[in-house]
């Protein structure tokens, strides 16, 4: 039997056409009369991992089945590896692979019947047992899909989604559901893709997934781009900018700085009590999270009102202390937390 | 396998090298679909057995009387048998894929497939492939069942066994053919996946009973047979009775004759109607897909 290795660095990156991987200007797509995109700007590099990140009903799946030739467009430049997806062929289609949003699908097959099944639809595909191991489903090779535990399903998508050998994967919302444990699995996966070459198009509302995969991602609000860049510079070095707060006579105070611990020392220079302390004293450094809701419009609506409100209580509550996605410790006001 | 001396590989584009054929990726998918198909408990019991469960109980029930007037008769078996041949090529094809292809539109099936190079043609292919084996599979074990326990003389037994066998043929073919492609549109009728059984099934148990499948034909009250006239079971339950029947019991049929004529003419009809009414509703994703 012979192996063939799937293909690794930059000989597989560089199959195919060159230009960058999927070009999108002022893409446009309305249903009656919503415009659920509404100009959409986006440039994919070969190799990258670039996620769309945006709130349900921001246009991120209507955007990617436009892309994956599901949808036509109402106006706007498409050319995903070279081809526009409305019109492109089965050639094209071999070359791209696609992990759609729900799967319940091919129930009465075992994963290894299907995943050979799929692999005799394209002219080069990968070795279907090498792709089973990939994903990490040898030991359910013999299982019947419909008995598959929803991350080893997700798994099998993305099965399905390689045999092809493609240069262009399309991930639609892959970890909805998952347990900590099968998502980080999940990004290793995909990882390992990209180090073999492939380029992959991911859509997400995980910030944390953005922030562990993505190259670059881009933030859809309403059907446009709000940002676009690494998920650790999005919005810009001003929405980065730490927040110290305190409370000041029973009411809470705030203050962006770019050097806390200069603001911190002053602080604690005017304000200290007579043992030493500020009451209340936090210093924030937004998370990923803080900057995609304020991208999205929802920092803007409810939260920002929330110390005053907190102020207005003869006894503050505490902050509660929650993780976020990147780790640093954020102060939930008590209005805000769930 | 040797290791070949690394010789310069020039770049491998997956374009240079051909797509699958559509006639192999038939194969492919009819290979897919037997499996899958004889995996679902429902679809063998209710499509692939039904035929077979009712013939042994029916003629179990009624062994020893016969079916006819007074003037002529047959026994209950043999007059049963070509309804439900013409029953179970009408379940393996029409209700097979009405069901089949709703379920898969809204699973996500039809999607995914189109995501992929798979041809449409050899999508259709796949259908045919299961549709044909199903159906001769299951006829086959009906005749076999029908001559073995039942004593129903086969038609190459009868005077004219090669005109029987040829009118077989057609008759079953073309019931396959307009069952297929009628399936095929009717499988955009269900809203759902779930729903698809509810909405499929009660057309095809009202057809049978007015189609001269359960009830003799002749027996059935002229306003139903009028209406069994419109659809095609009814002709194919009539033109499987000239095979397996002796030539006297044309009598039996309220017009006197076998029909062959009129039966080819509407099945024809069916077949061309389910074909533009396929080609024009199929759809690969959900209504509410967008």
């Amino acid at each position: 039997m012979t192996t063939t290795p799937p293909p690794t660095g930059p000989g597989a990156a560089g199959r195919g056409s060159t230009g960058p991987a999927v070009d999108v200007r002022g893409l446009r797509k309305s249903y009656g009369a919503k415009q659920a995109v509404d100009g959409i700007d986006l440039r994919v590099e070969r190799g990258e991992i670039f996620a769309v990140l945006g709130p349900n009903g921001a246009g991120k799946t209507t955007t990617v089945e436009i892309l994956e030739g599901f949808r036509r467009r109402d106006a706007g430049e498409v050319r995903v590896l070279g081809e526009d997806p409305q019109t492109a062929g089965r050639a094209w289609r071999s070359r791209i692979g696609v992990v759609l949003q729900d799967s319940r699908d091919q129930a009465e097959l075992t994963v290894a019947e299907i995943v050979r099944h799929f692999a005799t639809f394209y002219p080069a595909p990968r070795d279907p047992d090498e792709v089973i191991d990939a994903v990490g489903l040898r030991e359910k090779a013999r299982t019947r899909t419909r008995q598959l535990s929803g991350g080893q399903r997700r798994r099998l998508d993305v099965a399905l989604g390689i045999v092809g050998r493609p240069e262009l994967l399309f991930l639609d919302e892959p970890t909805t559901g998952f347990d900590p444990q099968a998502r980080r699995a999940f990004w290793a996966l995909v990882r390992s893709l990209r180090e073999d070459g492939t380029t992959i198009l991911l859509t997400t509302h995980y910030l944390d997934e953005a922030a562990h995969l993505a190259d670059r991602a881009a933030v859809v609000r309403a059907g446009r781009v709000v940002a676009l860049d690494a998920p650790d510079r999005l919005g810009g070095p001003g929405a980065r900018r730490p927040e110290v707060r305190w409370l000041d006579d029973g009411a809470w105070r705030s203050e962006r700085t770019d050097s806390p611990t200069a603001f911190v020392a002053s602080l604690a220079a005017r304000h200290a009590g007579p043992d030493g302390e500020v009451p209340g004293l936090a210093v924030t450094r937004p998370s990923l999270e803080d900057v995609y809701l304020e991208l999205i419009g929802e920092l803007a609506a409810a939260p920002a009102a929330a110390p005053s409100r907190v102020a207005a209580t003869d006894s503050p509550v505490p902050p509660a202390e929650g993780r976020t996605p990147d780790g640093t410790t954020a102060v939930v006001p008590e209005e805000a937390r769930p | 396998m040797t290791t070949a001396p690394t010789a310069p590989r020039t770049t491998r584009s997956p374009r240079a090298v051909a797509l699958p054929s559509p006639g192999r990726l038939g194969i492919e998918r009819t290979r897919a679909e037997l499996r899958a198909f004889f995996r679902e408990r429902d679809a063998v019991i209710f499509i692939f057995t039904y035929p077979l469960i009712m013939l042994a109980i029916f003629a179990t029930v009624f062994d020893g009387q016969d079916q006819g007037t007074a003037g002529y008769s047959v026994p209950f078996a043999q007059y049963f048998l070509p309804g439900m041949i013409a029953t179970g090529v009408m379940l393996t094809s029409f209700q097979s894929l009405a069901i089949s292809i709703a379920v898969e539109r809204d699973d996500g099936s039809l999607k995914r497939l189109r995501s992929t190079p798979l041809p449409p043609s050899a999508y259709f292919y796949g259908k045919v492939g299961l549709v044909l084996l199903t159906s001769v599979v299951q006829t086959a074990l009906l005749l076999a069942l029908a001559a073995t326990v039942y004593d129903v003389p086969m038609p190459w037994e009868m005077p004219d066994g090669g005109a029987r066998l040829a009118t077989f043929a057609w008759v079953f073919v073309l019931g396959c053919a307009s069952g297929a492609v009628c399936g095929v549109a009717f499988s955009s009728l269900p809203r759902s996946g779930k729903s698809a059984t509810a909405v499929v099934t009660p057309v095809v148990l009202v057809l049978q009973f007015i189609s001269g499948v359960f009830f003799a034909f002749f027996a059935l009250p002229s306003w139903m047979q009028t209406v069994a006239s419109l659809f095609p079971l009814k002709w194919m339950a009539q033109g499987m009775r000239s095979v397996f029947l002796p030539e006297q019991a044309a009598a039996l049929e309220p017009s006197g004759s076998w029909q062959h004529g009129a039966t080819a003419a509407v099945l024809v009809a069916w077949l061309v109607v389910g074909l533009v009414v396929g080609a024009r509703s199929f759809r690969w994703r959900r209504r509410d897909d967008g």
